[in-house]
C-alpha cells in the first residue's frame, strides 16, 4: 500500500466499531478519552471489523457547534475528521481531507476521515448537487481553522511564548526563532476533548473564532494527491456496503408487480413453501418479499413465488414510441408564468429569418451497475441500516417515521456504493430491509435484481421542446422563444417516508404529489428579446409506476443544454457563422454577474477552442452528399454552467454513413470551477461526467410497452462501452476569475457540470460531419442511419 | 445441499450448497470474498469476474457445479503483501470512480493481458469491451492497462 499511515480499511472499520460506545460518550462529555488503538492492539481486526457495532442506542445527532464532533486528535498525532457526507468516487472525502489537513497544518497521510454515520458525524445532509467541497467544504476548513487556533493558544501556554512567535508544521508547534523548541498537537490534546462552542445558525455557517487561510498560503489544497480509497477498491479489501454481514442475518428478494398499477389478488404460498431455506413471505399492499437463509435461495424463491395480479383497467403510460406525442397533448399538472423579456413578439416581426425546430430526449436511468442493497439489523430494539445512501441522514429519519420508531432509535452507517448521481437520493433498499428486518427480528440483506433496478429505478425525467429563433440581416440573434415540457410530475424526493417506493406499493401517499420540475438554460448569452414558457406533465399512473421519475445527474440539465445549445448551433448554421465566435459575441454583449459568470464564460469558451486547435468556419463543415467516403469526420461544441461552474465542450466524432455508428473520437473540455482542490482527481471527474453524457447521448434511453418497462439489461438498455471510448480526452482546468489569485477564491461544485453539454456537443458534431441535424436522442446507429438516408432521398 | 470442494485463491475450501448455486454467491457468502460482486446476474456487465483456467468467467452464471481447478479472485492477485502491476497500474493512473465494477475491469484485463501482453489499442477495446463500468471509467482503464502491457518483458513473469 502507498502508506503504512493508512490504516486498511478493515481495521479503519475495526477502530470505528470499537469507537463507537466511547465516541458517542466522548461527545456527550463524558470526560472519557477517546479509545485510541494502535495497529498492533488489533491482531484480529478482520474478525472484529466483522461483529456489529455496537448496538445500544440511543443514537443523539451529534452536535455541530461543538469541535469536538468534527476533529479528534489523538495520542499518537495523527487526527481524524468526521463529517457528514458520502463520496460517491469523485473523490470528495480525499478533497475534504486536504482542506481540513492544510488549515490544521498536518500532513495528508496523518488524518482518517470518517463519512456519513448519523450517529458519529454531523449532518451535512450527505452528498447532492454538486455542493460537496463548494458549500459543506466551508464549515470544515473553518473548523479545522479553529482546531489550529485553539492548539496554538495550548501551545503558546505551554511553551511560555506567545502565539504570534509561535508557527505549525506537522502537527508540531515549534518557537519561530527556536525551531527545536517543540510541542505537538498530541502533546497538547491527544485523545482528549477540546470543549470548545462553535457558532452557525445551519451547519454550512458552522464557525469557530478563526479565519480561514487566504488561498495563497494553501499547501495541501492544490495538489494531486492520490485518493485514499482507491488502493482498497483495486485488491479487494475494502467493506463496501454490500458486503456488511452479521450474525444470524438472512437474505430477502423483492417480488415485483409485473405490470405496472397492478393489484395483489393473493399470493399462494405453497409455491416456496418447500424450498430449502425458505423463511418467509412478507406482503403488505402490493409490496411482496421473500425471505431465505441463503442469497441464491431467496433468488428462486423470489422468482418461484406464484402470486396472482389484477392487471390496472387504465393503461399506466404510452408505450415508448408514444411518448412524444402524449406529452405534447397531456394536460399539463403545472405550467409557468411566462417570463419575457424585451419584446419578443415586435422582434420576430421585422426578423431577417426565423428558425424554429423541436427536440425530444426520452427517459433516461440510473441503471446503477450494482443494484440497490441495503442491510438493516433490528438488534435491542434499535435498527442499524448499513447502506450506500447518498443522503444518509435523511434516510435515517425517513426509516424512523416509516417504522413508526423514535429517531433517536435508528442510526444509518454509510458505505462505499455503486455510483450515486442521485439513485440513492432515496435509498429504497434500506427502507425494505429495515421493513423487513423489524418483522422477522433478525438482520435482513436486501438486494434488487438487474431486471428490477433497471426496470423500478428512478428515471431522469423525459423532455420535450420547441424553439424559435429570430436572426437580424446581420445574422445576429434577436429574439428567442424557448418551450420546455418535462414528464417530471410526482419526482422522488429524498428518502420521504410516504414516497420511497415500498411506501408507493403499501399504499401509503403523503397529501399532494411533489410538483417536478422543470428547467430553463443556463447561459451568459446577451439575447435581447426573449419569452420563456415551461411545464409539467405526468403519465396517466403516478403512483407504484416504474417511470417514477427522481434526481439524475444534474436532473434536467443534460436535457435542457440538449436542446438550446443545439439550437443555438442551427442559428449559427443559419446564419453561416462559425458556432464558437457566435457563441463568443453573444458572451461578450452579455452582462456580468457577482461570480462573474460572463468573464468566466469567455475564458472557457476560449480556452476550449484553443485547446482543440478549432479553425473558425460554419457548420455544416461540407455538403456531406458530394463526398463518397465512408467515414465523415466533425466537430461540435456546447456551453453552459452548472451553479457556479461554467463549462465547454469539443468534441470530435467520425459518423459512418454506411452503418450510422457515431464514434467520438476526442473530446475537449475547457472547466472553471474556481478554487481546484486536487486537480487529478478532478480531471477524473469531468472526464467521467463527460462520457456519461457521451453514454446518454449514444445509447441510453428507458424502453417500455403499454404496461411495463422492457430495456430491463444490459442488451435492451445499451450503456457506453470501452469501444466507445474516445482516443483522447483533453481538460484545462480554467481559472477566468477576473483576479485570478484572490485571497478568497472559492471552490465551486465539479461533480455534474462537465456531464450537461454532452448530447448538445455531439449533435452539434454530427451535423458538423454529416449537414444532419438530430434533434432526438439518443442517437443510435439506427436513428443516425435513417437520418441520413432521409437526408440523401 | 451436498459438500463441493472449491480451490480459489490457493486454498482448498468444502462448502455445503446446492450445486446449482452460483459460484459467486459461493465466493461472496461461504468464502467470504469481496472482489467479485453482483452486478446483473445474467453475464452482461462483468462485475462478478474472476479467472478459472486463465480464462475471465462470469461467476453469476457459474454453477459451483461447473467449476473445474484453480478460481482466482481480485483477492488472489497480490502476493506476498505486493500488489499485481495491473492493481499498481490502477492506482498509478487513479483509475476508479465509485469502484464497484473495478473487478470485472482488473480482472478482464488479466485475462487479457496473461494471453496477449503486449495488446493493440484495438486489441484492448474488443477484449475489455464486456466489462461495463457506469461511472464510465474506460479511458483511464484503458491507460492503466497500456500502463502495464508497456512494461511487460515476457509472458508469464506477470504472476
Amino acid at each position: 500500500m502507498s502508506n503504512p499511515l493508512e490504516l486498511p480499511p478493515e481495521l479503519e472499520d475495526a477502530l470505528a466499531g470499537l469507537n463507537q460506545p466511547s465516541r458517542r460518550g466522548f461527545l456527550a462529555g463524558s470526560g472519557a478519552l477517546a479509545i485510541t488503538l494502535s495497529l498492533s492492539a488489533l491482531p484480529g481486526a478482520r474478525a472484529l471489523a466483522q461483529a456489529p457495532l455496537a448496538a445500544a442506542g440511543p443514537y443523539p445527532d451529534p452536535d455541530f457547534l461543538k469541535l469536538d464532533t468534527w476533529i479528534v486528535i489523538h495520542p499518537d498525532n495523527t487526527a481524524t475528521f468526521y463529517v457528514g457526507k458520502t463520496d460517491g468516487g469523485q473523490g470528495t472525502g480525499t478533497a475534504f481531507r486536504q482542506m481540513m489537513c492544510d488549515e490544521l497544518d498536518i500532513a495528508f497521510d496523518k488524518t482518517r476521515l470518517v463519512m456519513g454515520r448519523t450517529d458519529i458525524t454531523p449532518d451535512q445532509g450527505g452528498s447532492g448537487g454538486s455542493t460537496s467541497v463548494e458549500r459543506d467544504g466551508r464549515p470544515m476548513r473553518r473548523v479545522a481553522a479553529e482546531a489550529r487556533r485553539v492548539l496554538l493558544d495550548l501551545g503558546g501556554q505551554h511553551l511560555a511564548t506567545p502565539v504570534e512567535m509561535l508557527a505549525v508544521a506537522n502537527a508540531t508547534i515549534f518557537v519561530k526563532s527556536d525551531p527545536g523548541r517543540t510541542v505537538t498537537y498530541a502533546e497538547l490534546i491527544g485523545g482528549k476533548r477540546f470543549n470548545i462552542p462553535l457558532t452557525g445558525s445551519r451547519i454550512d455557517l458552522t464557525a469557530g473564532q478563526a479565519a480561514v487561510k487566504p488561498v495563497t498560503d494553501l499547501r495541501v489544497v492544490g495538489q494531486s494527491h492520490k485518493r485514499y480509497d482507491i488502493p482498497a477498491k483495486v485488491d479487494g479489501s475494502l467493506r463496501w456496503a454490500v458486503d456488511m454481514k452479521l450474525p444470524r442475518m438472512v437474505h430477502a428478494r423483492n417480488v415485483r408487480p409485473p405490470y405496472a398499477g397492478a393489484a395483489l389478488q393473493g399470493i399462494d404460498e405453497t409455491s416456496v413453501r418447500d424450498l430449502p431455506g425458505f423463511i418467509r413471505v412478507v406482503s403488505r399492499g402490493n409490496y411482496v418479499a421473500v425471505i431465505c437463509e441463503r442469497e441464491e435461495q431467496a433468488i428462486r424463491a423470489a422468482r418461484q413465488l406464484k402470486a396472482h395480479w389484477q392487471r390496472p383497467t387504465v393503461a399506466p403510460f404510452p408505450a415508448s414510441g408514444e411518448l412524444f406525442d402524449y406529452m405534447r397533448r397531456a394536460t399539463p399538472t403545472s405550467t409557468s408564468e411566462p417570463r419575457v423579456e424585451g419584446d419578443p413578439e415586435a422582434a420576430f416581426k421585422v426578423a431577417a429569418r426565423v428558425i424554429e425546430a423541436e427536440f425530444e430526449v426520452p427517459f433516461q436511468g440510473h441503471s446503477s451497475i450494482g443494484p440497490a442493497h441495503a442491510l438493516a439489523d433490528p438488534s435491542d430494539g434499535q435498527m442499524t441500516i448499513y447502506t450506500n445512501d447518498m443522503k444518509a441522514y435523511s434516510h435515517r429519519t425517513g426509516v424512523a417515521k416509516f417504522l413508526g420508531m423514535p429517531r433517536e432509535q435508528v442510526r444509518v452507517v454509510y458505505m462505499d456504493g455503486p455510483q450515486v448521481y442521485g439513485r440513492t437520493a432515496a435509498d429504497d433498499a434500506g427502507f425494505e430491509a429495515a421493513f423487513l428486518a423489524n418483522e422477522l427480528g433478525r438482520p435482513v440483506r436486501m438486494q434488487w435484481m438487474r431486471d428490477e433496478e433497471a426496470g423500478w429505478d428512478t428515471k431522469g425525467p423525459a423532455h420535450v421542446f420547441k424553439l424559435r429563433g429570430a436572426l437580424d440581416e446581420r445574422g445576429k440573434l434577436v429574439a428567442l422563444e424557448y418551450d420546455a415540457c418535462s414528464a417530471d410530475y410526482n419526482h422522488l424526493w429524498y428518502n420521504e417516508s410516504d414516497t420511497v417506493l415500498i411506501a408507493q406499493l403499501m399504499g401509503i401517499r403523503p397529501a399532494k404529489p411533489a410538483k417536478g420540475s422543470v428547467e430553463s438554460p443556463t447561459t451568459m448569452y446577451s439575447i435581447p428579446n426573449q419569452r420563456t414558457t415551461t411545464r409539467i406533465v405526468g403519465m396517466p399512473l403516478i403512483w407504484e409506476t416504474p417511470l417514477r421519475t427522481g434526481n439524475l445527474r444534474d436532473p434536467n440539465g443534460p436535457q435542457v443544454t440538449f436542446a438550446f445549445e443545439s439550437f443555438i448551433d442551427e442559428l449559427a448554421a443559419a446564419a453561416q457563422a462559425d458556432p464558437i465566435q457566435f457563441r463568443l459575441d453573444m458572451l461578450e454583449q452579455g452582462k456580468e454577474d457577482d461570480v462573474f459568470r460572463k468573464s468566466r464564460s469567455l475564458a472557457v469558451v476560449r480556452a476550449a477552442a484553443k485547446l482543440y486547435g478549432w479553425d473558425p468556419r460554419p457548420s455544416p463543415k461540407s455538403q456531406p452528399s458530394a463526398s463518397g467516403d465512408q467515414m465523415l469526420a466533425g466537430r461540435g461544441v456546447a456551453y453552459t454552467y452548472r451553479g457556479n461552474t461554467i463549462v465547454a465542450v469539443i468534441a470530435e466524432v467520425e459518423v459512418n454513413r454506411e452503418t450510422g455508428r457515431v464514434w467520438t473520437k476526442r473530446l475537449v473540455c475547457a472547466h472553471d470551477c474556481g478554487l481546484v482542490i486536487n486537480p487529478e482527481a478532478l480531471h477524473h471527474t469531468v472526464e467521467c461526467g463527460m462520457l456519461h453524457g457521451l453514454s446518454r447521448a449514444l445509447w441510453e434511453e428507458v424502453q417500455f410497452d403499454t404496461e411495463k418497462v422492457t430495456s430491463v439489461n444490459w442488451a435492451s438498455y445499451p450503456s457506453l462501452r470501452h469501444s466507445d471510448t474516445p482516443e483522447t480526452i483533453d481538460i484545462a482546468l480554467v481559472n477566468g476569475d477576473p483576479n485570478p489569485g484572490r485571497p478568497d477564491l472559492a471552490p465551486y461544485g465539479a461533480g455534474e457540470c462537465s456531464h450537461k453539454p454532452l448530447i448538445a456537443a455531439l449533435a452539434n458534431a454530427i451535423h458538423d460531419a454529416t449537414g444532419v441535424r438530430l434533434r432526438r436522442a439518443p442517437f443510435r446507429s439506427e436513428r443516425v442511419l435513417s437520418a441520413l438516408q432521409a437526408q440523401s432521398a | 445441499m451436498s459438500i463441493v470442494k472449491l480451490r480459489v485463491n490457493g486454498a482448498t475450501h468444502e462448502v455445503d450448497v446446492e450445486p446449482s448455486t452460483p459460484l459467486l454467491y459461493v465466493l461472496r457468502n461461504d468464502l467470504d470474498l469481496r472482489g467479485p460482486r453482483f452486478g446483473c446476474g445474467l453475464g452482461q456487465c462483468s462485475v462478478c469476474t474472476v479467472i478459472m483456467g486463465g480464462a475471465a468467467i462470469r461467476s453469476c452464471i457459474t454453477p459451483v457445479s461447473a467449476v473445474r481447478g484453480e478460481v482466482t479472485t481480485l483477492e488472489g492477485l497480490s502476493k506476498h503483501g505486493k500488489l499485481h502491476p495491473l492493481q499498481e497500474a490502477w492506482i498509478e493512473e487513479q483509475a476508479a470512480q465509485c469502484g464497484y465494477c473495478q473487478n470485472g475491469q482488473i480482472m478482464t484485463a488479466k485475462a487479457l493481458l496473461d494471453r496477449n501482453p503486449h495488446p493493440s489499442d484495438a486489441e484492448i477495446r474488443e477484449a475489455m469491451d464486456g466489462a461495463l463500468c457506469r461511472c464510465m471509467t474506460f479511458y483511464r482503464v484503458q491507460a492503466a492497462i497500456r500502463r502495464v502491457a508497456r512494461g511487460t518483458k515476457a509472458t508469464g513473469e506477470r504472476q
